[in-house]
C-alpha cells in the first residue's frame, strides 16, 4: 500500500491543466506538420501553416492555444495499492480551479444547463475513474472545447446496418459538422456497448496518440479506410476547402447487445490537447 | 484579392468583396456571443439602443481567455456563429455590417447579408493566440456580470479574415470545397 496525499493529486491536476492548454502533444503537432507537407491545395496549405503559427505563439506567449480552454476532462487510472489521503474529487476540482486562476485559462463552465451560472472557477471538472494493478496514479487532463463538442453524435443502429452503418455515420457527422468544429478535426469513434458506454468510449478514443492505430488489424483498417473517406470529403481547413479534413481518428469498441449496434463519434479539432503525469 | 478595411464601413465598402477574398480590417470591433446577443435583443425588445453605434459596426464572436498583467488580451479566437443565427438578421437589418465568427450560417442571415449589402467574415477557428496578436486597445464597455461574454471594444489593427459570405450571395464554404473537388476530378 502506497499513501498518495490529496495536495500532489491538486498540485498535477493544476500544473496539467496549464501544460495541455498552450502545448499541444507531439503526435498532434507532427500530424498537423505532416498535414502542412502534403496538403496540396495553396489556400489550405496556407491555412495550415497559420495553426502552426499560432501554436508557436502561443507557446512564446505564454498564451493558450485556443480562447476555449475546455470544459476539463479528467482521467485517472488509480493502482488500486494505493491509498488517498484526503478528498480524491475534491482535490481535482481544486487542482481545476487553482490551473485555470493561474494560468489565466478561461472559466467556461455554468453551474446549470438551463440556469447557465457561470462558477468562475471552471470546476467541476468531469472526472473519469479507473481503477487498475500497481501502486501509481495517472492523471491525464483532456480540456475540451465545445466548438467541435457540439458537432459529436451518437446513433444506435441496427446489428444489419454493420460496418458499413457505421462508416455512413462517422462520414456524415463530418459532413454535417461542415466547418463549424475548426477543421481539420480529430475523431474519437466509439463502436459498441451501451447508449451511456459508447459515448465514454469516444471520448476515451481521443486519448489514443494519432500515430498508434488500433491494435486489432480489422479495426486499423477501418481507421484506414474512414479517414480516406473522410479526407475525400473535401471540406478542407476551416471549411474552406481542400484535402485535409482529419487529422487522425481512433476507434475502441467494446462488446454489445445481440439487438445492437451503437455508435458515437466525439469531434475533436486540430487543437485536440492532452496531458499526463504519473504519481 | 486582399482589401484593407477600417470601421465603421459602408455598403460602398463591402460592396467588391467576394467570398474567398482576404481582408485585414482595422478599427473599432465589437465582442459578442451567445449571452451578450440574448440581452441586445431584450434591449430591442424593450425599445432601448443597443451599447453601441450600430451603423457599420463589427461584431466579433468571441470570448477572450482572462489577460495577463501587462497584456491586452488573452487568447481571443472566433466561437462558433451559428448560435447567433437568431440574433443577426435583426442586427444587420438595423445596420451592423461585419459579422466575424467561424462555422456556417442559416438561410436567414444569408439573405439578410444579401439585402443589406453586409459580410461575414471568418477569423481562424482555433488560433486564438494568434488572432489576438491583432488586437492593441481592449475596454469592457457593458454587462461585465457577464465575464469572458461581457462586450468590449477592441481596437484592432489589420486583423486578418477571410470573407465567407458576401453581398452577392457567395459563401466560401460551399465554394471553396467545390473548387477543390473540381480540381480533383
Amino acid at each position: 500500500m502506497r499513501t498518495l496525499s490529496a495536495a500532489a493529486i491538486t498540485d498535477a491536476v493544476a500544473r496539467l491543466c496549464i501544460r495541455a492548454n498552450t502545448l499541444l502533444p507531439e503526435d498532434v503537432d507532427r500530424a498537423l506538420e505532416w498535414a502542412c507537407h502534403t496538403e496540396p491545395w495553396p489556400l489550405a496549405q496556407e491555412t495550415l501553416e497559420l495553426l502552426r503559427r499560432n501554436q508557436d505563439r502561443a507557446w512564446e506567449r505564454k498564451l493558450p492555444i485556443c480562447q476555449d480552454t475546455g470544459m476539463a476532462c479528467v482521467f485517472v487510472e488509480l493502482g488500486q495499492e494505493v491509498h488517498i489521503q484526503g478528498n480524491f474529487e475534491e482535490a481535482v476540482h481544486e487542482g481545476v480551479r487553482r490551473g485555470y486562476g493561474e494560468g489565466y485559462l478561461r472559466k467556461s463552465i455554468v453551474a446549470d444547463p438551463l440556469r447557465r451560472v457561470n462558477t468562475e472557477d471552471n470546476t467541476p471538472a468531469s472526472i473519469t475513474v479507473r481503477i487498475v494493478p500497481g501502486d501509481q496514479c495517472a492523471i491525464t487532463v483532456v480540456p475540451k472545447g465545445f466548438g467541435s463538442e457540439n458537432m459529436s453524435r451518437l446513433a444506435m443502429l441496427k446489428p444489419a446496418d454493420g460496418v458499413e452503418g457505421v462508416k455512413r455515420f462517422v462520414v456524415e457527422t463530418v459532413r454535417l459538422a461542415g466547418p463549424n468544429p475548426c477543421p481539420p478535426v480529430v475523431l474519437g469513434i466509439g463502436i459498441g456497448g451501451s447508449f451511456d458506454k459508447v459515448a465514454a468510449l469516444a471520448k476515451h478514443a481521443l486519448l489514443r496518440p494519432l500515430d498508434e492505430p488500433n491494435p486489432d488489424p480489422f479495426y486499423e483498417k477501418l481507421e484506414d479506410e474512414l479517414l480516406d473517406e473522410i479526407n475525400a470529403l473535401g471540406i478542407g481547413p476551416q471549411g474552406f476547402g481542400g484535402r485535409t479534413t482529419c487529422l487522425g481518428l481512433a476507434v475502441e469498441t467494446a462488446p454489445t447487445h445481440v439487438a445492437g449496434l451503437p455508435v458515437a463519434v466525439n469531434v475533436s479539432c486540430h487543437v485536440t490537447r492532452r496531458a499526463t503525469e504519473v504519481l | 484579392m486582399q482589401y484593407k478595411l477600417t470601421t465603421p464601413v459602408t455598403r460602398e465598402d463591402l460592396a467588391p468583396l467576394k467570398a474567398g477574398d482576404t481582408v485585414l480590417l482595422s478599427g473599432a470591433v465589437y465582442t459578442a456571443r451567445d449571452a451578450a446577443h440574448k440581452r441586445m435583443m431584450e434591449l430591442l425588445d424593450r425599445g432601448e439602443a443597443l451599447p453601441f453605434p450600430v451603423e457599420g459596426s463589427a461584431l466579433y464572436y468571441v470570448g477572450p481567455t482572462p489577460e495577463r498583467p501587462g497584456e491586452i488580451i488573452g487568447s481571443a479566437g472566433p466561437t462558433t456563429s451559428g448560435r447567433m443565427d437568431a440574433c443577426s438578421p435583426r442586427l444587420l437589418d438595423l445596420g451592423q455590417a461585419v459579422m466575424i465568427g467561424k462555422g456556417a450560417r442559416n438561410q436567414a442571415v444569408k439573405e439578410a447579408v444579401v439585402r443589406n449589402g453586409a459580410v461575414y467574415l471568418a477569423a481562424l477557428g482555433g488560433a486564438g493566440a494568434l488572432m489576438a496578436a491583432s488586437v492593441k486597445e481592449l475596454e469592457v464597455i457593458c454587462w461585465e456580470d457577464l465575464g469572458c461574454e461581457a462586450v468590449r471594444r477592441l481596437e484592432v489593427a489589420d486583423m486578418p479574415l477571410t470573407v465567407v459570405l458576401d453581398a452577392h450571395g457567395g459563401d466560401l464554404y460551399e465554394s471553396g470545397p467545390a473548387a477543390w473537388l473540381a480540381s480533383q476530378s
